[in-house]
C-alpha cells in the first residue's frame, strides 16, 4: 500500500472538502431562508472568480483591493438576482423555481464563456513561496490558504447565525415566515440578504479555487458537487453541509486512491459522489443532520 | 355530440365520454387528419435542410413527450432525460450490431430496455418528492454519462458506435426522405398512445398524483406505483426517440447526451406547456428552430454594426446557450402555461371575432 500517496490524497480531500463545505453552506443558506434549490450555485463561484481575475489582470489592481471589490460586486449581484428573477417566482410551483435557477446557470455559464472565453486562465500569483514543509509532507501554500479561508468563512458564518441580530432574523424566517413577519422582520430583505451572502461566500470559494487551479468554465462543477454534500449533511443544516462537504471531498480522493492503486477503472473519483448521493437518498434522504419531516411517500 | 363542427359557446357536454373525447368536433378531427396527410407530402416539397429540421422535431418531440408525462402530467421533476435518450440510442445500436435484430424491432426494444433503466432510477421517486427527486435524477444523468464513457462493450467508448440504417422487410430505407416517414409514423403512434393514456384510468391517476398526492392516495391510487410508472414511461419514450436518433444519424457518439440536452428537453415542455400533448410538439419545434433562426439571423446581420459589436460568428454558440436560458426564464415568468395556452387564446379570440371581449 502506498501510504505516501494515501496521505497526500487525504490532505487533498480535506482541502477540497472544506471548499465543498463552504459552497454547500452557501447553498443551504439559500435553501433554508428562501426554500429555493439553487442550481446556479456553481455559476456564482464562476462569476466571482472571473470578476476577480478580470480586476487583477486587466486593471492590475492589487489582490488586497481586488478581492473586496469582487465581494461587494457579488453582494449586489446576489441581491439583483433575487429581486429581478426570484422574487416574481415566489408562490410558483417548485418545478418552476428549480427551472429558473437551472436557466440562470445556463445563462451565466454562457455569458462568462462569451466574455472571457473558454480557455483556462492562470490566476496572478498571490503567494511568493510555493511549498511549506509540514511533518515531512510537502504542502502547497495555496492549499493552506484555501483551508484557512474556508475555516475562517465557516467561523464567520457560525458567528453570523449564532450571535448577530440579522442572523437571528434569518433563522427566524427560516423557522416560520409568517411569525417572523408579524414580529417585524422584513422577509423580503431577508430573502435578498440570503442571496447576497450566499453569492459573496461562493465568490470567496471561487477565488480560492481560481488561485489554486486557475479560472475556467470548469469551476461551475463545484455547483454540482454541492448536491451530494448538502444531501449528505441534510438539506437544511448549515453545519451538516460543512461536514457533508468534507466527507464528500475525502470520499472523492479516497475513491481516487482505490482507483489508481487497485481497481484501475479510471475516473472513479468524479462519479463516486453521485453514487454516494443515490445511496444516501435511498436510505437516509434527510441526511445526517436534516430535519426528518420530509414527506415520505 | 361528435357530429358537431364547432364547439358551442358554453359547456353542454352531458356524458363523460363526450368530456374526454380526443377531438371535440368533427372539424378538429378532419383538421388533424388532413394536417398529417399534408405533412406526408413534405419530403417532396421542402428541401433537404428543412426536412432534416422536421425529422429532428419529430425525434425530439417523442422524447420530450416522455418528459412531459413525468413532469407535466405526474408533477415529478427529471433533470436526467437526455441520459435516457442517449441510453436508447446506444441500446438500439447495440442490439442491431450485436444480435443482428432488425432495426424495425430494435427501436421499440430499445424503448423497453430504457424503460427498465428508467424504472431503476425511478425507484428513489417512489420514496422522494420534489427537489430530492430532481437531485436524484441529476445523479442519474451523471452516472449514465459515466457509464457510456466506461462501458466500451456497449457504447464503443471513445469510438462512436455505428447504427444500421432503418430497413423494412429487407428493403433498406436510405436518405432523409424515406426516414422522414418512419419518424412521422412513430410521432403519430406515440402521440396517439399518450393522448389515450391520459384518458385512461392510469392517466387520470397520474394527473391526480400531480394535483394533490394526498387526495390521490386517499382515493386509492398507489403513489409508489404511479410515480415509478411515470418514470418508466418517460424513459420508454426517451428510448424510442433516442433509437430513432441513432438510426437517423447512423452513428452514436458520446456527445450530446449531457445535462445541457436535458435542459433543452425541459425547455421544450415548459415552452410548449406542461401537461399539454400538442404543446409538447409546439415547444419542440420552437426549441429546434430557435438555434437555427439565430443562425439565420447571424448570417443576415453579417458585417453590420451589431455583428461587429457582438462578434456573432465566433460567439454564436454561447449566444445560443444564453438564448435557451433566457427563453426559459421569460416563459416561466410571463407565460408559465406555455405556447399551448397561447394557442388556445388565439383560437378563442378568433372564434368570437369581432365580438371578443
Amino acid at each position: 500500500m502506498n501510504t505516501q500517496l494515501l496521505i497526500q490524497l487525504l490532505v487533498n480531500g480535506l482541502v477540497v472538502g472544506t471548499l465543498y463545505g463552504v459552497v454547500a453552506m452557501s447553498f443551504v443558506l439559500i435553501y433554508k431562508a428562501t426554500q429555493v434549490v439553487n442550481f446556479a450555485q456553481g455559476e456564482l463561484l464562476l462569476v466571482g472568480a472571473w470578476v476577480c481575475w478580470w480586476l487583477l489582470t486587466k486593471y492590475q489592481v492589487p489582490f488586497y483591493l481586488g478581492m473586496p471589490i469582487t465581494l461587494v460586486f457579488m453582494f449586489l449581484f446576489g441581491i439583483a438576482i433575487q429581486i429581478v428573477i426570484l422574487r416574481p417566482m415566489i408562490g410558483e410551483p417548485i418545478i418552476s423555481v428549480i427551472m429558473v435557477t437551472i436557466a440562470l446557470s445556463t445563462v451565466f455559464a454562457a455569458l462568462m464563456k462569451w466574455i472571457f472565453g473558454v480557455n483556462l486562465q492562470p490566476f496572478p500569483r498571490v503567494f511568493q513561496t510555493q511549498n511549506v514543509n509540514i511533518l515531512g509532507l510537502q504542502v502547497q501554500t495555496v492549499y493552506l490558504m484555501s483551508l484557512a479561508v474556508s475555516v475562517a468563512m465557516m467561523i464567520g458564518m457560525a458567528w453570523f447565525f449564532r450571535l448577530s441580530k440579522y442572523g437571528l432574523a434569518m433563522r427566524a424566517t427560516a423557522f416560520n415566515q409568517q411569525v417572523a413577519q408579524s414580529l417585524g422582520i422584513s422577509v423580503k430583505s431577508v430573502f435578498a440578504m440570503a442571496w447576497a451572502i450566499s453569492a459573496t461566500v461562493s465568490a470567496v470559494a471561487g477565488v480560492v479555487v481560481a488561485v489554486v487551479n486557475g479560472v475556467s468554465a470548469g469551476l461551475s462543477a463545484y455547483g454540482v458537487k454541492v448536491f451530494p454534500a448538502a444531501i449528505l449533511g441534510g438539506l437544511d443544516s448549515v453545519g451538516g453541509a460543512v461536514l457533508g462537504g468534507i466527507i464528500i471531498g475525502l470520499l472523492e480522493n479516497f475513491a481516487h486512491f482505490l482507483d489508481s492503486e487497485y481497481l484501475h477503472w479510471g475516473n472513479l473519483y468524479e462519479i463516486a459522489p453521485f453514487y454516494a448521493l443515490i445511496i444516501i437518498l435511498m436510505i437516509k434522504p434527510y441526511g445526517l443532520f436534516g430535519t426528518k419531516d420530509i414527506e415520505r411517500v | 355530440m361528435a357530429s358537431q363542427t364547432l364547439i358551442p359557446a358554453g359547456d353542454f357536454r352531458t356524458s363523460y365520454a363526450a368530456d374526454t373525447t380526443v377531438f371535440p368536433t368533427t372539424t378538429s378531427r378532419n383538421a388533424m387528419i388532413s394536417g398529417i396527410v399534408l405533412v406526408c407530402f413534405a419530403p417532396h416539397v421542402v428541401n433537404e435542410y428543412i426536412l432534416s429540421l422536421l425529422i429532428q422535431i419529430g425525434i425530439f418531440g417523442i422524447a420530450a413527450l416522455g418528459l412531459n408525462i413525468v413532469v407535466g402530467f405526474t408533477g415529478q421533476i427529471s433533470i436526467g432525460h437526455a441520459a435516457f435518450f442517449g441510453f436508447g440510442a446506444f441500446t438500439s445500436a447495440y442490439l442491431s450490431n450485436r444480435f443482428g435484430i432488425p432495426v424495425f424491432f430494435c427501436i421499440p426494444l430499445a424503448g423497453v430496455v430504457t424503460a427498465a433503466v428508467g424504472l431503476i432510477f425511478g425507484l428513489p421517486a417512489a420514496r422522494l418528492k420534489g427537489l430530492y427527486l430532481a437531485i436524484a435524477t441529476l445523479a442519474a444523468q451523471y452516472i449514465l454519462l459515466d457509464f457510456f464513457a466506461r462501458a466500451e462493450w456497449f457504447t464503443g467508448g471513445s469510438v462512436p458506435a455505428s447504427a444500421e440504417p432503418f430497413s423494412l422487410f429487407g428493403y433498406m430505407l436510405r436518405g432523409d426522405k424515406q426516414y422522414f416517414y418512419v419518424v412521422l409514423a412513430y410521432v403519430v403512434v406515440c402521440y396517439l398512445l399518450v393522448t389515450n393514456l391520459i384518458r385512461s384510468r392510469d392517466g387520470r391517476a397520474l394527473v391526480a398524483v400531480r394535483d394533490h398526492y394526498l387526495s390521490a392516495e386517499i382515493m386509492g391510487i398507489n403513489l409508489t406505483k404511479y410515480r415509478t410508472l411515470s418514470f418508466g414511461l418517460a424513459a420508454f419514450f426517451a428510448g424510442v426517440g433516442g433509437a430513432l436518433y441513432a438510426h437517423y444519424n447512423q452513428v452514436v457518439s458520446n456527445e450530446g447526451f449531457g445535462i445541457d440536452r436535458s435542459i433543452i428537453f425541459l425547455a421544450m415542455i415548459i415552452i410548449g406547456g406542461l401537461g399539454s400533448i400538442m404543446g409538447t410538439l409546439m415547444g419542440t419545434a420552437f426549441m429546434v428552430l430557435l438555434p437555427e433562426s439565430m443562425e439565420w439571423l447571424s448570417v443576415a446581420l453579417r458585417g453590420s454594426p451589431i455583428d461587429q459589436f457582438l462578434g456573432l460568428k465566433n460567439n454564436i454558440a454561447f449566444l445560443r446557450e444564453m438564448a435557451i436560458g433566457i427563453i426559459i426564464i421569460v416563459f416561466l415568468v410571463f407565460e408559465p402555461d406555455g405556447l399551448a395556452h397561447r394557442w388556445r387564446q388565439i383560437k378563442a379570440y378568433w372564434k368570437l371575432y369581432p365580438f371578443s371581449h
